[in-house]
């Protein structure tokens, strides 16, 4: 049951900074953990996150193990037109989701 | 002889005065001693984690499943209107178990009663995601548990367990949280254990979980064997501190340090 949230404001003046703000439901369990029985927990963290504007790759972040749970990632960009911003997250064990949001720009 | 019993006397009042009830207008919430970051992390529904959880049992909601192949909007409809309030009501008493459930009990006595389903395991993320998505139709109302006068000797028994010393450490819940709750405790605020945003986010825990699993932390913390998730002293506990709490206001899913 992953999900994600998403911020990004529905309209904007052209040349406005906007923050967008993004939110996914993963446990990002490091690797360094070992269960009762001694052996690791395996890792399974997000690795890469990307934000994409109209097809073109307007951010992106690797993430590594030291960041928790359900991680938070926010960001500024320049509105500069009407468009569609997609954000894509990837991790470890096949993890991949998807969700994008609209902007309208004046 | 005369003299002993004066001090018992004495000793009683000294113990009655020292653990005061905290007076109406002095009571807050747990979010009043958080940094402003966490607050704001609380107060947006894109930056509070516990909206994932709120996301999946939106999708819970609307999942048909059991022999009766029913999902819990075909009793319920719409959530936002059947479920609005529902939480600031609850542990509410049952007429046929005779004693008071929490919400997390009251979904899966519906699930194995009209759903004819399995009920979830306590803290796994189906139950947490169902009782963070109905939790959160009460956002804002403010709490009215314990209205009902068949719970007044099970609010009576989470008194007495609340107030009772237990544990190595042999400390009561009131030690803490009615006579100290303007201090610290290793760098953490004491707070006044309102659980007005249950099931909730907290850092510390990196997930959602529930008043349940608060107060076995805190037992365990005092050094005493915690209860079983689902005990009735849990619920009985839930419903004294909820009905301590009436008239505050919900903020499920809260995000707490």
């Amino acid at each position: 049951m992953a999900s994600a949230l998403i911020n990004v404001p529905a309209k904007a003046k052209r040349g406005d900074i906007i923050e967008i703000k993004t939110l996914m439901s993963h446990i990002m369990e490091t690797g360094y953990r070992h269960m009762a029985s001694g052996e690791v927990v395996p890792r399974d963290i997000i690795t890469s996150f990307t934000c994409r504007f109209n097809g073109a790759e307007i951010f992106r972040a690797d993430l590594f193990p030291a960041i928790a749970a359900n991680p938070f990632i926010t960001f500024f960009t320049t509105a500069t037109e009407s468009g569609k911003f997609e954000f894509e997250w990837i991790g470890d064990q096949g993890f991949s989701e998807t969700a994008s949001a609209s902007i309208s720009v004046e | 002889m005369r003299f002993s019993g004066a001090i018992a006397v004495a000793l009683l009042i000294a113990g009655t005065a020292f653990a005061a009830e905290i007076p109406q207008a002095e009571r807050r919430s747990g979010y009043d001693f958080m940094k402003p970051d966490t607050r704001a992390m609380q107060d947006e529904d894109a930056a509070n984690p516990g909206m994932l959880w709120v996301l999946d049992g939106e999708a819970l909601w609307k999942r048909k499943l059991g022999a009766a192949n029913k999902a819990c909007a075909d009793c319920h409809d719409d959530a936002r209107t059947s479920m609005k309030g529902v939480a600031a009501r609850y542990p509410a008493f049952d007429m046929a178990l005779g004693r008071p459930v929490d919400l997390e009990q009251r979904i899966n006595l519906c699930r194995t009663n009209h759903q004819q389903a399995t009920p979830l395991p306590f803290e796994g993320r189906g139950l947490l995601a169902l009782t963070a998505f109905v939790a959160r139709q009460s956002q804002g109302t403010a709490i009215e548990t314990g209205a009902d006068p068949q719970l007044a000797p099970f609010i009576a028994k989470g008194r007495e367990l609340y107030m009772q010393r237990q544990g190595q450490l042999n400390l009561g819940c009131t030690n803490c949280h009615d006579d100290n709750w303007d201090k610290r405790l290793a760098g953490s605020a004491i707070t006044q254990a309102h659980p007005t945003g249950y099931p909730l986010y907290r850092l510390e825990w990196q997930s959602l979980g529930s008043l349940q699993r608060r107060l076995r932390a805190c037992i365990t913390g005092i050094r005493a064997q915690a209860y079983d998730y689902g005990a009735p002293e849990l619920v009985e506990l839930e419903l004294y501190l909820m009905s301590r709490a009436r008239g505050m206001p919900m903020e499920a899913p809260a995000v707490r340090p």
